[in-house]
């Protein structure tokens, strides 16, 4: 059914329909509507879940983990310092290889404090073993959930699932989405059925000392599922448009990309403006495209080598920098084509950091930009005249 | 694609009138796109909230610099700020302000109405929140969709006496236009 719902309570409805077992969430900034109504949902008895209110996201996400090992689904959601705070824990669940599915309103991170919305957050967790796809609507934000779960739990792969969507963009706005029903959830969606779990009367133990014989092969392993994750995410999208009547963005999504001469690359809600900006400049004759990164991790290497390869200037756009070196987003892209014969000239370009509003005309900017000479890290809309004291 | 501007301080409830606006766009059946822009995180901190609403899904994520339609919740905001700020040509803005309020000098072919919406507020709902008098008037100046939209989009919002209130300060704030 069609509602007019603004993305945080369009997730938690998503999140009820998945049915999990436990939620917590410390209930503070950065928090978002999500776990409040999902609180509010167990309070009226629409959802049968056990809320825990605890004292910081880093119990948050140790309680997850602790209900996850008890066999449960769970669910926690988080955004900016709140996740930075979970970092140890988050490392833990990928490593114990529990099937969370947390959302990750992404925000800027501290000092100096903001509360807007950037990557910095999800980025600076990469590396910890977690599934990361990133919305760019609150329809595929709210879809993505029944989708994260389904990945998470595939008895072959066994990881946690980080749902990004971009904090405020898409948490506070208000959009037209179509809710799916319980049945066709409970279609798509089997209960949890666990490979293992703390169990009194089976007893067993999680998480132990790995010492330098053992340690090095849970990380292959891990790496090893995470290419698995990548051939599945188009399968079970596949699965998903034929419940749903609609896909799940997969790895990549490709926008006019076939005949352009000038591509994008960019993640998240920024790609609804882009989508915009290519129509406006192809109605003008210029081929210009975008190429969505939706999963980031596992990072889809062949599926953007593919898309990318014919491309004669490529933009990589990212929210999120990795100071002291290349954009992180940029320095993977062109790593995509290290050692090919033919790549595309590739610029990266910063942009929107710490919720600095991306316009059309900072978009038509970027593909004015993009030239034969490539440009290694350039920050758009920077505002010099505040650089000036600091010089 | 049509594009309203909220000009508001936070905790006016600009967000609520986004969503409401929103919401009786969506019942016409169109594609609105609600979305606020916070301030500093603290009431009485200047903000916005935005609409954009198309006959497709509206994609684009920037915030609104050129609004077809103005809603200045609070007339302070006009000292500090230039709230006509990219104000289209043939825009329409509703401001909230007290009757005799001189209006600000704009454009030749844009309507500027200012509206008592606060003084219909304390006899409605009996609170200075005037926003759904303003909508009411919105819906008067713009003709952008049927009021009837716009009162069932707030009953679905509130319930029981603060519904019939805010029903009734939009239908204050309809005929205050009409009259005008």
């Amino acid at each position: 059914m069609r509602e007019f719902l603004e993305g945080s309570r369009a997730v938690a409805e998503a999140v009820r329909m998945c049915k999990p077992g436990v939620i917590s969430a410390y209930p503070i900034t950065p928090q978002t509507h999500i776990v409040e109504e999902l609180a509010s949902m167990a309070a009226r008895g629409s959802l049968n879940a056990q809320c825990v209110n605890v004292e910081s996201e880093h119990s948050a996400a140790s309680v997850v983990l602790g209900a996850s090992a008890a066999g449960v689904r769970s669910f926690t959601a988080t955004s900016s310092q709140g996740l930075l705070l979970m970092a140890e824990v988050v490392f833990c669940i990928a490593g114990m290889r529990f099937p969370v599915v947390m959302t990750c309103a992404n925000r800027a991170i501290s000092a100096p404090i903001n509360i807007w919305n950037d990557h910095q957050d999800a980025i600076t967790v990469r590396d910890s073993g977690w599934i990361q796809i990133h919305a760019e609507t609150i329809q595929e934000a709210m879809d993505m959930h029944i989708l994260a779960y389904r990945i998470a739990e595939s008895p072959k792969i066994m990881l946690p699932v980080m749902v990004n969507m971009d904090g405020f963009i898409l948490t506070h706005g208000l959009e037209t989405v179509d809710v799916p029903t319980d049945e066709q959830v409970e279609k798509f969606l089997p209960s949890y059925k666990p490979l293992y779990k703390l169990d009194v009367d089976n007893p067993i133990s999680l998480g132990l000392l790995a010492d330098p014989d053992y340690y090095m092969e849970t990380r292959f392993a891990i790496n090893e599922t995470h290419k698995d994750v990548l051939k599945l995410i188009p399968m079970v999208n596949d699965e998903f448009s034929k419940v749903f009547g609609r896909t799940c963005g997969g790895l990549v999504e490709e926008y006019k990309t076939k005949d352009a001469e000038k591509v994008i690359v960019a993640m998240g809600s920024v790609c609804g403006t882009i989508k915009d900006v290519i129509d406006q400049m192809r109605a003008k004759g210029k081929k210009v495209g975008l190429l969505r990164i939706v999963s980031y991790r596992p990072f889809p290497i062949a599926a953007i080598y593919q898309a990318l390869k014919d491309v004669p200037k490529v933009a990589v756009l990212e929210k999120a920098v990795s100071l002291g070196s290349y954009g992180p987003l940029l320095a993977e892209v062109r790593s995509v084509f290290c050692g090919k014969k033919k790549a595309p000239a590739i610029s990266g370009f910063v942009i929107g950091l710490g919720g600095r509003d991306i316009t059309v005309d900072s978009i038509k900017e970027v593909y004015k930009k993009l030239t034969t000479k490539e440009i290694t890290e350039e920050y758009i809309d920077l505002k010099p005249e505040l650089l000036e004291e600091s010089i | 694609m049509k594009e309203i501007r909220i000009h508001a301080r936070a905790g006016q409830g600009a967000i609520t009138t986004a969503s409401i606006l929103g919401h009786a766009y969506f019942i016409e059946g169109k594609f609105p796109s609600a979305f606020p822009n916070f301030g500093a995180a603290r009431m009485g901190a200047p903000m916005n909230a935005f609409v954009r609403v198309d006959d497709k899904p509206v994609r684009l994520r920037s915030q609104i610099y050129e609004p077809d339609y103005l809603l200045i919740v609070d007339v302070t905001l006009m000292r500090g700020f230039n709230c006509f700020k990219g104000f289209k040509d043939e825009g329409i803005a509703i401001i909230n302000a007290k009757e005799g309020t001189p209006v600000p000098e704009h454009k030749p072919r844009q309507k500027v109405y200012i509206v008592p919406a606060n003084e219909i507020a304390m006899e409605t709902i009996g609170r200075p929140l005037g926003n759904t008098a303003m909508l009411g008037a919105y819906a008067a100046a713009t003709s952008e969709f049927k009021l009837e939209y716009l009162i069932e989009s707030v009953n679905l919002r509130f319930t029981g006496k603060t519904a019939e209130q805010n029903v009734k300060a939009i239908n204050r704030g309809f005929e205050y236009i009409k009259k005008s």
